[in-house]
């Protein structure tokens, strides 16, 4: 196959709801075939652009905070179109993942499949874990996940190992 | 006299909320004002009560650029307090780890925020559309500073492994080993920088500042040394205090500090390079002159020069420690609690950077005092609109504008340490 797949938990496990995407990534240990990198990280945004390099399509799973109910799952096509304003880091220093997909676009760098699944937070209290209604929404995240990288997984014509 | 305002309610690439209010009266600039509402953070509250051990830990919560700044004042202040001293192998590495911030920061200020400025585009990202090779090679520069923070700190922000006395970990010679290569990559990406950014237009504006920077008698500063300034200045942390002070303005919550006299000064890297030119290695002197530098800079807009000199030695400063690199037998010093003050300055990437702790018997804090550079610099940046701005008065509103937001971005401002974005007001009769 051409290029890596590569699924990226983002977030702080230690801020609540923002361990969210990371949560994401260890339910999908074991459900995607081994040839599918899983990772996580903090979202800083030149470390994940150095991620990119090589990888055919990504999946980066995140926590968010748009005033939706906690536990709402959201899909975008970063290779449609860059993530709505609501979802870029409101700080200029700390470059988050929405900055790392437009300079990865602008730089050509963006792999042919780039999707980002959001799960609306509710709580990022130091030290907490996740809230019940995240925690809930985990396992159906991650399958939906799952069910895209197996299709595109399919798609090249790699066998399932 | 038509009276005009203009009003932009973001001023982007400078960290923080704030505003800036231009007075413009019979065609002259009256005055310019730096607000900052950026709300107040109480880091020097919260401090007190906590262990000393938890001040480099919380103190690095005050900047997700230069967090480790935060912690080499905070460890060198405490320390001092502690009377304890960190020597040979540990003090490398945490040169070796404020190398590593100094070309995280700076490369993401030269690429994404600055060089934007004089190129022509509204960001980096723009920038990065029609000049990829160096957003790039930028992008790798960063990296390069990244991979430093994530061996040394833990992770590449608010790291994690520094603690009173030295480290909780310490690496081995050969992971230290590893970054040789991507070092000397990036001091090469750094030669191309400078070469590539001393082809900007650099506006022609310089001012008489009142240069303070740490002095020390081998290095170029970084973790130690004198305070010292163009104007004689030469005293130790510890008098500090005496030397500088804050006030309160009604515009802003971050203090604004001046020397005693009630003059502004600046700090960063023009303060640095100007009293420390002949600390930079011979090589790195040769490049700065190269790029049109002298021995002193003093146009502010030329500081994107400056911080590429810095990128280069940093990471000659990285790859000379890591060759004579030895891990410790110990990752730190230990030490008993005891009652005492310290303090401590050091040089963060945007500038002096000055801590006190007082200590309780059992090493709890019973006081604690910051001073970040931002706050250091606001009446610098404030006199530099007044004066450089005049000469750009009959440019139209909107490249006016621009270059009013450039003058700030020249400090690479980071405003929440100092206490988000700009808003700018012209008041003009």
């Amino acid at each position: 196959m051409a290029g890596r797949f590569l699924v990226v938990g983002i977030g702080n496990p230690q801020r609540g709801d923002d361990g969210a995407g990371r949560a994401v990534v260890a339910w999908l240990r074991g459900r995607l075939p081994q040839a599918v990198e899983l990772t996580v990280q903090d979202g800083e945004a030149v470390a994940l652009l150095d991620r990119f390099t090589g990888t055919a399509a990504v999946w980066l799973v995140d926590a968010c905070v748009s005033g939706r109910a906690p536990g709402t799952l959201r899909r975008f096509d970063a290779v449609a179109a860059p993530l709505p304003e609501a979802l870029r880091s409101c700080s200029t220093h700390g470059l988050g993942p929405a900055q790392a997909i437009e300079l990865a676009r602008a730089l050509g760098q963006l792999p042919g499949r780039c999707r980002v699944h959001v799960i609306e937070g509710a709580e990022f209290a130091p030290g907490a874990g996740l809230s019940p209604a995240v925690a809930a929404a985990v396992p159906e995240v991650g399958a939906r996940i799952a069910s895209e990288v197996a299709a595109a997984w399919r798609a090249t014509g790699a066998d399932h190992a | 006299m038509t009276r005009k305002t203009i009003q932009v309610n973001y001023l982007a690439r400078v960290e923080g909320e704030g505003a800036l209010k231009v007075v413009i009266r019979k065609g002259r600039v009256q005055r310019a004002e730096l607000s900052i509402f950026e709300p107040p953070r109480f880091f020097e509250a919260l401090l007190r009560g906590r262990d000393c051990s938890e001040a480099p830990d919380i103190t690095a919560r005050i900047c997700g650029i230069c967090p480790v700044a935060y912690q080499m004042s905070a460890v060198h202040a405490i320390e001092r307090a502690l009377g304890i001293e960190v020597t040979g192998a540990l003090r490398d590495l945490r040169r070796l780890l404020y190398c590593g911030e100094w070309i995280e920061s700076h490369a993401l200020h030269i690429y994404l925020l600055h060089a934007p400025d004089f190129l022509g585009y509204a960001g980096g990202i723009d920038m990065a559309r029609d000049h990829p090779e160096a957003v790039r090679r930028g992008l790798g520069l960063k990296q390069a500073g990244n991979r430093l923070m994530a061996l040394l700190g833990g992770r590449e922000i608010h790291p994690i492994n520094v603690r009173v006395g030295g480290f909780y970990k310490v690496p081995e010679r050969s992971a230290l080993q590893a970054l040789v290569e991507p070092l000397e990559q990036a001091r090469e990406a750094a030669l191309a920088t400078l070469a590539w950014a001393a082809e900007f237009d650099f506006p022609a504006r310089e001012r008489d500042y009142v240069f303070v920077a740490l002095r020390h008698p081998q290095e170029y500063p970084c973790n130690e040394g004198r305070i010292v300034s163009n104007r004689g200045l030469d005293i130790d942390a510890e008098d500090y205090e005496r030397e500088f002070g804050e006030i309160q303005v009604a515009r802003s919550t971050a203090h604004q500090s001046r020397l005693r006299d009630g003059t502004s000064y600046l700090v960063g890297p023009l303060a640095r390079y100007s009293l420390n030119f002949d600390r930079l290695f011979p090589d790195v002197q040769r490049a700065a002159r190269a790029a049109g530098l002298g021995s002193e800079c003093r146009n502010p807009y030329r500081s994107i020069l400056v911080r590429a000199v810095e990128v280069l030695q940093a990471c000659s400063e990285a790859l000379r420690i890591i060759d004579g690199y030895q891990a410790p037998p110990q990752p730190a010093v230990e030490f008993s609690p005891r009652a005492g003050i310290g303090w401590a300055a050091t040089e963060a990437p945007r500038g002096l950077l000055y801590h006190r702790y007082q200590l309780h018997a059992d090493g709890s804090i019973a006081a604690a005092y910051i001073v970040p550079p931002t706050a250091q610099n606001q009446s610098s940046i404030e006199a530099d609109l007044a004066d450089y701005i005049q000469g750009f008065l009959d440019l139209p509103d909107e490249a006016l504008r621009h270059r009013c937001e450039q003058t700030v971005r020249n400090y690479d401002p980071c405003i929440s340490c100092a206490t988000h974005f700009l808003r700018l007001d012209w008041d003009r009769e």
